[in-house]
C-alpha cells in the first residue's frame, strides 16, 4: 500500500467512526493536481492538466470541513450543493456526487476545467479563510472534474418526456444553448439547434483549446443531446439563412433560445492593427483550434502566420489560451502585455501559472501605444509604454497610469489582441422588434424573456462577457421559461 | 445536400457550379457570398460571391477561380459530387434603387459577382452601362451574360485579343466625361483594379461601391480576419459589406492584407499539384 493510501484509509476510518476533527481535516495538505511537464507540453495540444487519482480526490474531498453554513454554493452561478457531493467523493461513492452535480450543471467536465473557482466557489471556501489563501480553498472544481470524468463512460441519455408537439429553436450550441436544448428537449418537445460554423460546440471548439478542454468531452456531450432527439443543423446562419420571424411565422417554431456568443472582437484603435501578423485572438484560436491549423499541410488547409515572436494583448483566459497556443505553434518567444499588474489581471490563477511555466514572458504594467511593420505590411514590433497604478477605478481595480517618456520597443513578427468582444450586429441588422441596449446586447428580464414574446435569450450576447458557467446558467433559466411559456399555451 | 447538379469551365481557370442550397437560394440577395469548403470536417472555408441562384429548384451558381489548393480541389469536384457545406447567405445586401445611370465595371473572376447587381440595378429602372475587362479573350467570362441586360456593353483586354486594348479604366475615364454623367459606379475586379476605378471617379464625385473579398474564416463577424480602413476606421467585410463606398477604402494596406499566407498557400497549392501529378490527373511538368 503506498503511502497515500495509507494515509486515506487511516482518515476513513476516523471518519467513519465520527472521530475526524475538523483540526485533522485542515492538516490535510491540499493534494496537486498531477499535470503534464511543461518542457514536453510546449511541444503537444494535448490537456495540461491531468485529473485527480482516486486516493488524491477522497483526501481532497476530506479537506472539506463540510460547516453548515456551506458559503460555497453562493459563490457557485448555478448553486450546486457542493458539500454533500464533496461528501460523496470522500465516501468512495462517485456516482452519487455526479447525480448531485448533474442535477445543477449538465456540464460537470466542462465547468470543472474551465471555471474560475477562485473568484466563484473557492472563494468563499471556509478552509481558504482559515488558510487566509483562496489557493488553498477545497479544489472544489478539480472534484467536479473528478466525478465527471469517473462517470464519462457511465453515462446515460436522459430521456424526453412524452411529445407535446411544440417546435423549440436554438440558436447556438456554445454552452447556453446545450443546456437550454437539453432541458427543453426533456420536457417533450421537438428541439433543433442552429449554429452558424460546420461544427458543433461554440466557443468550447474554436476558442477553448485542446490543451485546456478536449474536444472529445464537448463532442460526448454533443452526441448525447443527438441521442435524446436534438436536431443539430449547421451551417445555418439564424438572420441571414432564416430570420427569427420565419423561423417562428413560417417553420412553426413556438419558442427561440439565442445563445449566440458576443462574437466581434475588439481592437485598440491604435495605429498598425491593419498589419499582417495582426490577429484578433478570436481569429488565432479559431484558425488553431476549429479549423487545426496546426496541422496546416498535414490533413488541414487553414494557414496560421508561422511566428518567432509573438506579442499578446491582454489579461484575461483567452489571452493566456492564445499565448499558450503561440508557444505550442512554435514561437521561440511570446509576450503577454497587460496594462495593470498581475494582481488585476481577470485570467484564471490556473492559467497564469501555466502560461509562466511554459515560458510565456508576462510584460505587466505595459501597454502597447503603436504596431510596427515594415513596407510589405508586416509586423516588426510593439511601441510599448509604461505604466504606474493609480487610483482605484469604477470597477474597483487600481487605474494604470502611463509614464511619460517610458516608451520601449518589443521585437516580435505577430501580434494577438486579446482585450475582449463586442456585440455581433447581426441580429439586430435582421431582427426588427428585438429591444438591444446601447452595446448592442439583447436586454431580456430575469427569466431570459426578450422584448419579443417566445423568444428567450442568453449568455454573451445578454451579458457582454460571460463564463460557460454563466452562460449555462442562463440557458437553464432560459429553458424553464420556455417550458412554462409553452405549457401555457397548451392549456 | 449540397449536391453538384452541373459544372462547366469557362475559362483555363475559371469553373461555374450549380450546387444545391436551398435555403441560400431563397434568402440570397444580390451582393452577398457564402463559405463553401469541399470537406466538412477540417476544410478551408472559402468566401464566394453569389452569381445567381434558382429558387424554385432551390440552387445556387458560383463562379471560382483555381488560385490555391481549396479552390483547385473543389475545381477537381465533378457533376453528382458534393460540396463539404455551403453556409449563407452573408454579408449586406447590394443597395438598390433607381440612380439614373449606372456603370458596372467588372475585372477577371470579378465579373461573375457583378452579374446579379447589374441585372438587379437593371431591374430597378436604371440604364446600365457595362464594362468588362480580361487579361486576354480567353479569360473572359459572361460577356453573353452581360449583353442581354446591358444598355451598353464595352468589352476590353490587355492585350487587345478581344474587344478594345485597354485597362477598364480607360473606357471608364470615357464615360465619366460624357454630357449624361453616370450617377453611380459599381467597380469589383482585383483590388489594384478596384483601386484604380475609384481613382478614375473620384474627380467626378460619382459615387462608386466596390465589392471586397478580404482572407476571412467564419464570414460571421467573429474572427475579424478580413477587416478594412474604410474612412478611416476599422471595418469587417463580412458583416458591414461586402460593399463599400470605394472613395472611403485603404486599398493599399488591404493589398498588403490580401499576401499574407501569400507562401504558405503557394506551398500547398504546388504539394496538391504534385499529389495530382502522381495519380496521373495532371500532366508533368
Amino acid at each position: 500500500m503506498s503511502e497515500l493510501s495509507k494515509k486515506l484509509q487511516e482518515l476513513l476510518d476516523k471518519q467513519q467512526s465520527g472521530r475526524l476533527k475538523p483540526k485533522e481535516r485542515l492538516e490535510i495538505p491540499p493534494q496537486e493536481m498531477p499535470q503534464q511537464d511543461p518542457v514536453v507540453r510546449r511541444s503537444n495540444m494535448n490537456e495540461v492538466a491531468l485529473g485527480y487519482t482516486e486516493e488524491q480526490a477522497r483526501l481532497e474531498a476530506l479537506r472539506c470541513l463540510q460547516c453548515p453554513t456551506a458559503p460555497c454554493i453562493e459563490g457557485c452561478p448555478v448553486r450546486i450543493p457542493i458539500p454533500a457531493f464533496i461528501a460523496q467523493i470522500a465516501a468512495g461513492n462517485y456516482a452519487g456526487a455526479l447525480e448531485i452535480i448533474k442535477e445543477y450543471s449538465l456540464l460537470p467536465a466542462v465547468c470543472g476545467r474551465v471555471c474560475p473557482q477562485e473568484v466563484q466557489c473557492q472563494e468563499k471556501c471556509t478552509v481558504g479563510l482559515k488558510f487566509k489563501d483562496v489557493m488553498k480553498s477545497v479544489s472544489i472544481g478539480r472534484l467536479e472534474r473528478f466525478a465527471a470524468d469517473w462517470g464519462a463512460e457511465k453515462a446515460q441519455t436522459p430521456r424526453a418526456a412524452a411529445p407535446t408537439g411544440q417546435k423549440v429553436a436554438i440558436i447556438g450550441s456554445g454552452p447556453g444553448g446545450i443546456v437550454a436544448a437539453s432541458d427543453t428537449r426533456r420536457a417533450g418537445h421537438s428541439v433543433t439547434i442552429f449554429e452558424a460554423f460546420h461544427k458543433p460546440g461554440g466557443v468550447m471548439v474554436y476558442g477553448i483549446p485542446e490543451f485546456r478542454l478536449p474536444k472529445a468531452i464537448v463532442h460526448k456531450e454533443i452526441e448525447t443531446l443527438r441521442k435524446m432527439g436534438v436536431e443539430i443543423v449547421c451551417n445555418f446562419i439564424v438572420g441571414r439563412t432564416r430570420t427569427i420571424e420565419q423561423l417562428m411565422k413560417e417553420d412553426g417554431f413556438d419558442a427561440v433560445y439565442i445563445g449566440v456568443g458576443a462574437g466581434l472582437p475588439k481592437f485598440m484603435g491604435i495605429e498598425g492593427e491593419q498589419l499582417v501578423g495582426v490577429y484578433s485572438a478570436n481569429e488565432y484560436l479559431t484558425r488553431a483550434n476549429l479549423m487545426k491549423a496546426y496541422q496546416f499541410g498535414r490533413g488541414a488547409d487553414t494557414p496560421i502566420a508561422r511566428s518567432r515572436r509573438v506579442a499578446v494583448f491582454g489579461g484575461g483566459n483567452v489571452a493566456m489560451d492564445a499565448a499558450r497556443m503561440a508557444v505550442r505553434l512554435g514561437a521561440e518567444k511570446v509576450y503577454l502585455v497587460y496594462r495593470r499588474s498581475e494582481k488585476e489581471m481577470p485570467a484564471r490563477v490556473e492559467e497564469v501559472h501555466h502560461a509562466k511555466e511554459e515560458g510565456v514572458e508576462f510584460c505587466l504594467l505595459q501597454n502597447p501605444k503603436r504596431i510596427l511593420g515594415h513596407e510589405q505590411g508586416q509586423v516588426v514590433g510593439v511601441e510599448c509604454l509604461r505604466y504606474e497604478l493609480g487610483e482605484p477605478d469604477e470597477s474597483g481595480r487600481r487605474r494604470p497610469v502611463p509614464i511619460a517618456g517610458s516608451e520601449f520597443v518589443l521585437e516580435v513578427d505577430t501580434v494577438i489582441v486579446a482585450i475582449g468582444n463586442g456585440a455581433n450586429p447581426l441580429l439586430q441588422q435582421t431582427t426588427p422588434g428585438l429591444k438591444f441596449n446601447k452595446w448592442g446586447n439583447i436586454e431580456v428580464d430575469e427569466n431570459c424573456r426578450t422584448s419579443l414574446e417566445g423568444v428567450y435569450a442568453g449568455g454573451d450576447i445578454v451579458l457582454g462577457a460571460a463564463t460557460v458557467i454563466l452562460a449555462m446558467g442562463q440557458g437553464r433559466i432560459a429553458a424553464a421559461a420556455i417550458n412554462e411559456y409553452l405549457a401555457g399555451k397548451r392549456r | 445536400m449540397y449536391n453538384i447538379l452541373s459544372k462547366k469551365q469557362l475559362s483555363e481557370h475559371v469553373f461555374q457550379m450549380e450546387v444545391e442550397a436551398p435555403y441560400v437560394a431563397r434568402a440570397r440577395k444580390p451582393g452577398q457570398f457564402v463559405i463553401v469548403s469541399v470537406d466538412e470536417e477540417d476544410g478551408e472555408r472559402i468566401p464566394l460571391t453569389i452569381a445567381g441562384a434558382d429558387e424554385t429548384k432551390g440552387t445556387i451558381r458560383l463562379i471560382f477561380q483555381r488560385v490555391g489548393k481549396a479552390t483547385a480541389q473543389m475545381a477537381d469536384l465533378k457533376e453528382g459530387d458534393s460540396l463539404g457545406y455551403v453556409a449563407g447567405p452573408l454579408g449586406k445586401p447590394t443597395h438598390l434603387e433607381k440612380f439614373g445611370v449606372c456603370v458596372c465595371v467588372g475585372g477577371g473572376i470579378g465579373i461573375a459577382p457583378l452579374l446579379p447587381i447589374a441585372e438587379a440595378l437593371k431591374k430597378a429602372g436604371n440604364r446600365v452601362v457595362s464594362i468588362l475587362g480580361a487579361r486576354t479573350k480567353g479569360l473572359l467570362i459572361l460577356e453573353e451574360e452581360f449583353r442581354l441586360f446591358s444598355d451598353e456593353l464595352i468589352v476590353v483586354t490587355d492585350d487587345g485579343s478581344y474587344g478594345r486594348k485597354a485597362l477598364v479604366t480607360e473606357p471608364l475615364g470615357e464615360v465619366c466625361r460624357r454630357a449624361s454623367k453616370p450617377d453611380f459606379v459599381m467597380a469589383i475586379g482585383p483590388t489594384i483594379m478596384m483601386k484604380f476605378c475609384c481613382e478614375t471617379t473620384r474627380p467626378f464625385g460619382i459615387p462608386t461601391q466596390v465589392s471586397l473579398n478580404t482572407i476571412m474564416v467564419d464570414g460571421t463577424g467573429m474572427c475579424g480576419g478580413c477587416r478594412v480602413e474604410v474612412g478611416g476606421k476599422t471595418q469587417f467585410v463580412c458583416v458591414d459589406g461586402p460593399e463599400f463606398d470605394g472613395h472611403q477604402v485603404n486599398f493599399d494596406l488591404m493589398m498588403k492584407r490580401m499576401a499574407a499566407y501569400k507562401d504558405l498557400e503557394q506551398r500547398a497549392y504546388e504539394e496538391y499539384r504534385q499529389h495530382r501529378c502522381k495519380i496521373g490527373l495532371e500532366p508533368r511538368r
